[in-house]
């Protein structure tokens, strides 16, 4: 089933909220605000929302290190987010977390993880959890090309079909491991296809294209909470930025032409929009939307700019749960 | 801690019997221990589950009673996989008991358990709570060869956010392994063959817990401190009575929880004694053994009659030939030497 015009209008405000936070940043890191390696999400969002609008709320997610855009996409608070980059108190982890860790289990994200495939374990028993707890709850993994070639998807997509747990294994490939162009590193390209090899369906979708990755994602849920076992989905998408903002890596591994192509003809947001406009939502209804998110993400920078550092010795808080006599 | 007696296990020298509420005991073994903790806090909490290779054989066996088959999670050989699965599951309302079987196995799940486990609750900042158990067996002195012998405590001390234990006796394992199981973090249980078969009486009420972080006095003295870690309490109490009849009065502490340490009762007892010897099964470098006597020449120096001592494995691998293996671990005359040198 396609998304009703409330919910669209929901995945526009999700998608564009993901744009404008990344957009904010680069300043707050020249201003010296945002500490660490910055992965942006910019490019990749009709993957991330399309995924998350197939989503209950109670639904869990694991992310990765590009972890901005995975709690938005879910509907996170976006002021939190923007207090973890600068590393305050305030922040969703409480200034433990930072770029690569944005995880808000507020809105079911369990993990954020920035070891490369480490979310996937943890999506895939969260959907045990439901199994063994009776609840219809589904989990979805998000993870990248270059997740694909670890042991722990393959464990996990094995355990999954033949356990048949409610786990949707959703790859955002965006072509590149870091400078690592995925061409080089994997023998089949079609990392869907993979999913013949654990007797589940695998299906690849534009992951420019916020009602294709929908409607794929959505049959998948609808599957796992029928019983029926994972599915693999894998969106075909794009980084428009670098690695990381934050720190120096060489950008000759791909064409500038190939970058300028994306970002002109294949830009998530200006396709989504002509789709709404065509869908009969008319300008004002967007340019709405579009103050709202403006100003939730100056709202949220200049909260996060007014919240306190933690304090040093606060560091051994969340060390455990009852104390140990931590530090010894 | 305690010094009650308790024959069947370590002869005259001593041991613990703790009771539940109701006084009632029975005999079990110390694998007999894993078996029954698992079982009662299965029975008790609907949510705690099992998972690991080759545990359908429990169920099957009827030691898991009548629990419904979700609890219990037959896995292919994917010790990451799985050790992951468990710590998602953990943080979406259940309590794993991950049974890794043998101790080498667990650096295939490694990451899961260091990068995942240990640190999700702190880089949440208290978003999440990850009550796990792993469980897995230090299965040397066997003749089964480096791959299955290691002791590798130590490594998993060096990471902050896991507690560890390695419980030497029947009830001990069998109080604390509950205890971990109804802990909100995640809990290392490092198991010592060499003490499967040990029996002694341990209490049948289900709510008999040992908590995690004491030491146990296995034996009080006034010359010495014998610190031992898990099974080295086999060699560590008859070297005490052998010391004994030499004059030499040694006081023998069973740490049995790693992490946390019981810092106050091995400090209280060199405070006493003046003289430290610790006995590790781990290979001697960085070993718990090394962490313990570090604490006590920190904190305790000034007591200290005598240089510190550690018996332990040394650095080299666990050879198949049990002529080659048998004198590699700590053993009772190496203990008496070890604290008889340092006597004078």
């Amino acid at each position: 089933m396609s998304l009703q015009a409330e919910q669209r209008r929901e995945a526009y405000r999700r998608m564009l909220s993901i744009r404008r936070f990344e957009e904010a940043l680069p300043k707050r890191i020249a201003a010296g605000e945002i500490p660490g390696a910055v992965h942006s999400s910019v490019g990749q969002e009709a993957a991330l929302v399309g995924a998350c609008m197939a989503l209950r709320d109670d639904d869990w997610i694991t992310g990765t290190h590009r972890s901005h855009g995975h709690p938005i996409a879910k509907g996170a608070r976006l002021a939190p987010l923007m207090a973890e980059l600068m590393g305050r108190a305030t922040g969703v982890c409480k200034g433990r977390g930072g770029s690569m860790h944005l995880a808000d289990a507020s809105v079911g994200i369990i993990g954020e993880s920035a070891i490369v495939g480490g979310g996937i374990p943890l999506a895939t028993g969260a959907g045990l959890s439901a199994v063994v707890r009776g609840t219809d709850q589904v989990s979805l993994a998000f993870f990248g090309d270059g997740a694909s070639n670890q042991g722990a998807l393959h464990e996990c997509l094995n355990m999954a079909a033949v356990w048949k747990l409610p786990v949707i294994f959703f790859c955002e490939n965006n072509l590149y491991a870091a400078t690592t162009p995925m061409l080089t590193t994997h023998a089949q390209p079609d990392i869907a296809k993979r999913a013949a090899g654990y007797a589940i369906p695998g299906v690849i979708v534009d992951g420019q294209r916020l009602d294709e990755v929908h409607a794929a994602t959505l049959a998948a849920v609808e599957r796992a909470r029928r019983g029926e076992g994972p599915s693999l989905i894998e969106a075909k998408t794009y980084r428009f930025d670098e690695h990381a903002i934050g720190v120096f890596m060489p950008s000759h591994y791909r064409a500038a032409e190939e970058v300028a192509r994306y970002r002109s003809e294949l830009d998530p947001l200006v396709l989504y929009r002509a789709r709404l406009l065509q869908a009969g939502h008319d300008e004002a209804e967007l340019a709405a939307i579009e103050d709202a998110v403006a100003s939730d993400v100056t709202e949220a920078v200049e909260f996060a700019r007014k919240s306190p550092h933690p304090e040093p010795a606060s560091v051994y808080e969340n060390m455990y749960s009852n104390p140990i006599g931590y530090p010894a | 801690m305690q010094t009650n007696e308790l024959s069947s296990l370590y002869g005259d020298a001593g041991s613990a019997v703790q009771p539940g509420a109701s006084g009632v005991t029975a005999e079990l073994t110390y694998l007999g221990a894993i078996l029954e903790a698992q079982k009662e806090e299965m029975e008790r909490d609907p949510n705690v589950i099992l998972i690991g290779e080759d545990i359908a054989l429990y169920s099957a066996s009827g030691v898991l009673g009548k629990l419904d088959p979700k609890r219990t999670w037959n896995a292919p050989i994917s010790e990451l996989g799985f050790s992951g699965m468990a710590i998602g599951a953990a943080i979406t309302g259940l309590r794993p008991i991950v049974d890794l079987t043998i101790a080498s196995f667990v650096y295939l799940a490694s990451d899961q358990i260091i990068n995942q486990a240990a640190k999700l609750r702190f880089m949440t900042g208290g978003q999440v709570r990850v009550p796990v158990v792993f469980r897995m067996s230090m299965w040397h002195n066997g003749a089964n060869a480096a791959q299955h012998s290691d002791r590798p405590y130590p490594m998993f001390m060096n990471i902050p956010g896991l507690k560890i234990i390695a419980p030497a006796t029947p009830a001990d394992m069998k109080g604390m392994l509950k205890s971990a199981i109804r802990d909100d973090d995640p809990v290392i249980v490092f198991e010592d063959n060499d003490l499967w078969s040990r029996k002694e009486q341990v209490a049948t009420d289900p709510d008999f817990l040992v908590p995690l972080g004491k030491a146990a006095i296995r034996r009080e003295g006034s010359d010495v401190t014998i610190v031992s870690i898990a099974g080295c309490l086999l060699h560590a109490l008859p070297a005490a009575e052998q010391l004994a009849q030499q004059g030499i009065s040694a006081e023998v502490i069973d740490v049995r929880s790693l992490v946390p340490l019981d810092r106050q009762t091995i400090l209280a007892s060199v405070g006493k004694t003046g003289r430290l010897v610790v006995v590790d099964y781990a290979n001697r470098t960085a070993s718990a053994a090394s962490e313990i006597a570090a604490i006590v020449a920190e904190e305790a120096f000034d007591t200290l009659k005598a240089p510190i001592r550690r018996v332990t494995t040394p650095d080299v691998h666990i050879p198949f030939s049990p002529r080659m293996e048998r004198p590699l671990y700590p053993n009772k005359d190496e203990i008496v030497a070890a604290a008889t040198g340092i006597m004078n």
